[in-house]
């Protein structure tokens, strides 16, 4: 892990939410923080740099924007695992992949544009690899929200 | 994703501005004013409004939890009776090491699991304490449970709105 000075690991630990929406955000951080506006941005600059932070900004809801999202997984022969992997990174809809400790061990996230398209890409994967596609539909959410600290 | 049915038109264009992060200049909502071609002050309303609409889920620091060493990503599935799904799911999402809840439906006979908790730690004897202290919590509402690592990033291109 990255050192952190006591300034940085306060930016991580305490501005993960609450920036607020005006017209100096970073200035009002910078006072709250003790430092100047200039070397707060060029802090975040380094944090991002050094993938402390993979970013610094609005966290989006993709669920609130429209488009349809789904989970889905695959049992995936082990010898045909990074054959069957290309074809399922191949479909443009595809936003993540993840290989698993499971006998279903390929998950995915499917997100399209428009919520239809999301069955005929589950199809598509399955004409594409020969093997079942498992959809995961998300039925309900227990809210919480991520935080890491450093 | 190339259009977005709910979202109007300057909400669009403040997300593509903003999903990579928050311009790193003094006057940030101006940059994205300009690009967007109207004032700042609107786009501020817009982005109060979708904060206020949790379009926007929260502004400030999204660490790499991979760089701050938690480096074990557990995904624990646990078969719960629908009866207490509800019950079950709150349980789990107020301990402060999940990170993700949700229901999702069983695949009978090989997937009985409708409950997905994701929990991320240093290492994996960490989060199997965790799941240890999940199940107890759970007690008899859970008929059993399992816990996939994820052993390798396949893609990761994110969401993004294109133009």
């Amino acid at each position: 892990m990255s050192d952190l000075d006591s300034i940085e690991r306060r930016i991580v630990n305490e501005w993960q939410e609450g920036v607020p929406v005006c017209s100096r955000p970073y200035a009002v951080m910078a006072e709250k923080l003790g430092i100047g506006e200039a070397e707060l941005l060029a802090r975040i600059e380094s944090l991002l740099a050094r993938k402390v932070l993979t970013r610094f900004g609005p966290l989006f809801n993709a669920d609130r924007m429209g488009g349809g999202f789904l989970l889905a997984a695959i049992a995936v022969p082990e010898a045909r695992f990074d054959e069957v992997a290309d074809k399922v990174n191949a479909f443009p809809e595809v936003a993540h992949n993840y290989a698993r400790t499971h006998a279903l061990n390929m998950w995915f996230v499917i997100a399209c544009e428009k919520p239809e398209r999301i069955g005929e890409v589950v199809a598509e994967i399955e004409a594409a690899t020969g093997l079942t596609v498992h959809p995961m539909p998300k039925l309900a959410e227990f809210f919480i929200d991520a935080r890491f600290a450093a | 994703m190339s259009a977005s049915a709910f979202l109007k038109p300057l909400d669009r264009a403040i997300v593509k501005a903003t999903q990579a992060g928050l311009p790193l200049v003094a006057e940030p909502w101006k940059a994205v004013a300009d690009l967007a071609g109207v004032r700042e002050e609107e786009v501020m309303e817009s982005a109060r409004a979708m904060l206020a609409s949790g379009v926007m889920r929260r502004i400030g620091a999204v660490p790499n939890h991979y760089a701050l060493g938690y480096v074990a990503n557990g995904m624990t599935v646990w078969d719960v009776g629908d009866e207490v799904i509800e019950e079950a799911g709150r349980m789990l999402s107020r301990l402060d090491f999940v990170t993700h809840c949700y229901h999702r439906p069983r695949h009978m006979p090989d997937w009985p699991y409708n409950l997905f908790a994701m929990v991320h730690d240093k290492d994996r004897a960490k989060v199997e304490a965790r799941v240890e202290e999940m199940a107890a919590l759970l007690g008899s509402r859970s008929r059993g449970h399992d816990v996939l690592y994820s052993t390798r990033i396949l893609k990761k291109t994110g969401l993004r709105i294109g133009a």
